[in-house]
């Protein structure tokens, strides 16, 4: 107990600082005035002009119109895998419906994997289609939150600057570099960086194992630092080789939250108020903390039903004890219970743990803080939905005074009021509606690994996870089918997109707003009231609309657990 | 709220007489090649290169050698079956039925395919499988019938690979590896203290026994003997 302490507030310390650094310096991304030589080379050979100012529908386009580009790219090399020469496996191509599902799936930063990485993808796919889409789905969500921050600090302005430019240097000047030195310290610890598939073991019983490896590093870095999530194994971030000791279980959480955190720094920096990306960063903070309570009490408390039988769950000197099901040993239950508060929090959705496995409480928390999706939130995108509900908050607050609501300076009419509901009810639409769909399906009862109300949950974690872009599972569920693969993909882009491009559009409009004095009717939005405010707006819509589908599936399966009844 | 009026926006529109797509169809295709190149196959070659040169056991997956012979990698979980062995923790990854082929059946420790039961708390399968192990575990160990057994030892891991049991566990085993080698409680204890892994930098994780490291201890002490 006194030693999972240390260790939570140890990275919130670490978090923090690393938040002031990484916000300082993507504050210069977006505003530094001078292109490196290597980013005026880029747009020579895009053909963009980095010179440009982009209004934001044209900003939005350009973001679209690429993301197409690179989904498309990397669909056709999904399905060519078989015909490339480098695999010394000679793993097939995916399937049509399958394909379409990784393509949609990673360049939207969501990475479900309906797929087994080690039996499904080659080297040459591991790093041309998922590391590639890993850097440039991350690179999008950064580069849009700049053009979104943008957007909220100019007055009389027509333009959110320039999407490439924002592009180019955050791949550049923040992804690349990073990842690269975090690659390397991951493999100092022991994840694999090769060309080589496999290497054949004899182990000391004298059996044969395949031991799969392949350019792991490279692809766990990113898919942390990006808030990816998709794992070069099956099982993911539990697979020691993708991570091997406790400390890179650390780093993954410190670099899953690196830039959502940084982002509110560096919002606060560039709006010149630095007290109101602090307010924003509580509000975060305060949202995974009690997540983190709650999993990690879960979970230590161990499962009833294996106390039953006399398995000794308690904490004592030589075990750590808890509910070990779907759990690996070097993480025991405080790092566990860290990964996956911060994985659903940040929409990262690696997983260390099989969250199929938690406890319905424990397994709650991860449902909930995708349905939420702005607890942190994924890279660029977590932020941009933080504000959706900061300026549902003045929205409200102004109601209940009567007066014009004001955010950051700008009034709040009914048009940015239009795009922020947009955005706000496009994901539970999403959830709702297909999981709805899904259990009414015929065939899906035979696709669940669990039956009873923990069957329903598998099916709601599925669009829960595809909407908010977490890509993380209750993996019982075989959604490797048509049906599964189609609609997950759409929930993926409906997700991605359809809480973006309106709060892309809102900002713009803020933009080309004037901006007005502050008066005594303005609701002060930098003050702990206000961040107390946000966090209870957030709780209350989330809690509202989503109640009655968490009541049938974790809660009553945790009634049901307490009473010993089995499925 | 009759004060949230709607003002009519300035022009949202580009400057008059350029299309919203001008100029942007070139660069977007150009942009999914080029990024392709830089960062699905220049960064990760470069950053394999940099890794063979500067950790290259740790690059190629950790490999322990016995007698010359590649005999597996520390941070993967192995099968032991044998008494004279410590015992890892169950595992659930699957393999090739030998004589389906098209089917999975049990197969523990699959480097191959990692796995998981993923059953839930409530599931009645999860239920009887542990029952089973728990049964098993306390035969093996001498126990009695309703002895508690430590929950690392009748669970299934996350990856199905985990290289690691808890030191209660691990202790609980010392007896039938003496018995079974020859070697009195006391040196097999000793030797398990010796292989516990500690909290990684002093804070990190959860003390641990290594599996492997220690029956390759095992199999030395036997050798020297």
């Amino acid at each position: 107990m006194f030693d999972d302490l240390v260790q939570f507030v140890l990275v919130l310390i670490v978090m923090t600082g690393l938040t002031v650094a990484m916000g300082k310096w993507l504050a210069r991304v977006f505003t530094h005035e001078r292109h490196w030589r290597i980013e005026r080379w880029t747009y020579a050979v895009l053909g963009a002009d980095p010179a440009e100012p982009m209004p934001w529908q044209r900003y939005a386009v350009v973001l679209l119109l690429s993301n197409a580009a690179m989904m498309l790219l990397g669909y056709l090399l999904l399905r060519v895998q078989g015909l490339l020469p480098f695999d010394s496996l000679q793993r097939a191509a995916q399937t049509p419906d399958l394909a379409f599902n990784t393509a949609a799936s990673f360049i939207t930063n969501t990475n479900w994997q309906s797929y087994s990485g080690e039996s499904s993808l080659s080297n040459f796919s591991q790093m041309a289609v998922i590391t590639f889409l890993m850097m440039v789905s991350a690179a999008t969500g950064v580069a849009a939150c700049g053009g979104f921050i943008r957007g909220l600090c100019r007055k009389s302005a027509q333009d959110i600057g320039n999407y490439w430019v924002d592009f180019t240097r955050v791949l550049y000047r923040v992804l690349l570099p990073l990842s690269f030195v975090i690659a390397l310290v991951y493999v100092w610890q022991g994840i694999p960086q090769t060309l080589t598939s496999e290497a054949v073991v004899t182990t000391l019983e004298g059996a044969q194992q395949h031991l799969l490896m392949g350019p792991v590093a490279s692809l766990e870095s990113i898919k942390h630092l990006g808030t990816n999530g998709g794992g070069f194994f099956g099982m993911n971030a539990a697979h020691p080789y993708e991570n091997p000791t406790p400390l890179t279980n650390t780093l993954h959480i410190l670099c899953m939250l690196l830039i959502p955190a940084a982002l509110t720094y560096t919002a606060g920096s560039m709006l010149m108020r630095r007290r109101q990306g602090w307010a924003f960063f509580t509000a975060f903070l305060v949202m995974l903390i009690g997540a983190l309570a709650i999993v990690y009490a879960a979970e230590q408390h161990g499962n009833l039903n294996l106390a039953r039988l006399n398995v000794d769950q308690h904490t004592s000197a030589l075990q750590a004890g808890g509910n070990m099901e779907g759990k690996e040993l070097r993480f025991g239950i405080g790092q566990t219970s860290l990964f996956v508060a911060v994985t659903t929090a940040a929409t990262t959705g690696s997983v260390d743990a099989m969250h199929d496995s938690l406890t319905p409480i424990g397994g709650l928390v991860p449902i909930a803080e995708m349905m939420l999706n702005n607890v942190f939130g994924g890279d660029g995108v977590g932020f941009i939905n933080l504000i959706t509900f900061a300026i549902l908050t003045v929205f409200i607050v102004g109601m209940m005074i009567g007066r014009t609501p004001e955010f950051l300076g700008k009034k709040i009419e009914a048009r940015e009021m239009k795009f922020v509901m947009l955005a706000v009810l496009a994901h539970p639409l999403t959830i709702l509606g297909l999981t709805a769909l899904a259990v009414l399906w015929p065939s899906t009862p035979a696709r669940l690994n669990n039956l009873g109300p923990h069957g329903f949950s598998e099916v709601l974690y599925a669009y829960t996870s595809g909407t908010a872009n977490n890509g993380s599972a209750f993996a019982g569920l075989n959604t490797n089918t048509p049906f599964f693969n189609t609609t997950i993909g759409f929930a993926m882009l409906l997700g991605r997109y359809f809480t973006l491009l309106p709060m892309l559009a809102a900002a713009g409009s803020l933009a080309a707003k004037k901006s007005v004095p502050e008066g005594p009717g303005t609701l002060p939005t930098a003050t702990p009231l206000f961040t107390g405010l946000l966090v209870f707006v957030v709780l209350l819509v989330g809690g509202l609309t989503f109640f009655p589908a968490l009541a049938l599936g974790p809660i009553v399966e945790h009634l049901m657990l307490a009473s010993g009844q089995l499925f | 709220m009759s004060t949230v009026t709607q003002t009519p926006m300035p022009s949202q529109a580009n400057q008059p007489g350029v299309p919203l797509f001008r100029g942007m169809v070139r660069p977007a295709l150009v942009s999914a090649v080029f990024f392709m190149l830089v960062t699905g196959l220049a960064y990760p070659l470069a950053t394999t290169g940099v890794a063979q040169l500067v950790w290259p056991a740790a690059a190629h997956g950790s490999l322990v050698e016995r007698g010359g012979a590649p005999a597996g990698s520390l941070l993967i979980g192995q099968n032991f079956s044998k008494p004279q062995y410590f015992h890892p923790r169950p595992s659930a990854t699957l393999g090739p039925d030998p004589a389906h082929p098209d089917q999975s059946v049990a197969q523990p420790y699959n480097a191959a395919a990692s796995g998981a039961s993923n059953l839930g708390t409530t599931s009645k399968s999860l239920v009887d499988q542990v029952q089973a192990r728990a049964a098993a575990y306390r035969s093996e160990n001498g126990l009695a019938a309703d002895a508690p057994v430590p929950v690392d030892a009748v669970t299934a891991s996350a990856s199905g690979l985990d290289p690691d049991i808890s030191v209660a566990n691990a202790v609980l085993q010392a007896a039938h590896v003496a018995q079974a080698r020859g070697l009195t409680p006391q040196q097999v204890n000793a030797l398990i203290e010796q292989n516990v892994t500690p909290r990684q930098l002093g804070v990190l994780g959860d003390p641990r026994v290594n599996v492997l490291k220690l029956n390759l201890a095992l199999d030395a002490v036997n050798a020297t003997r």
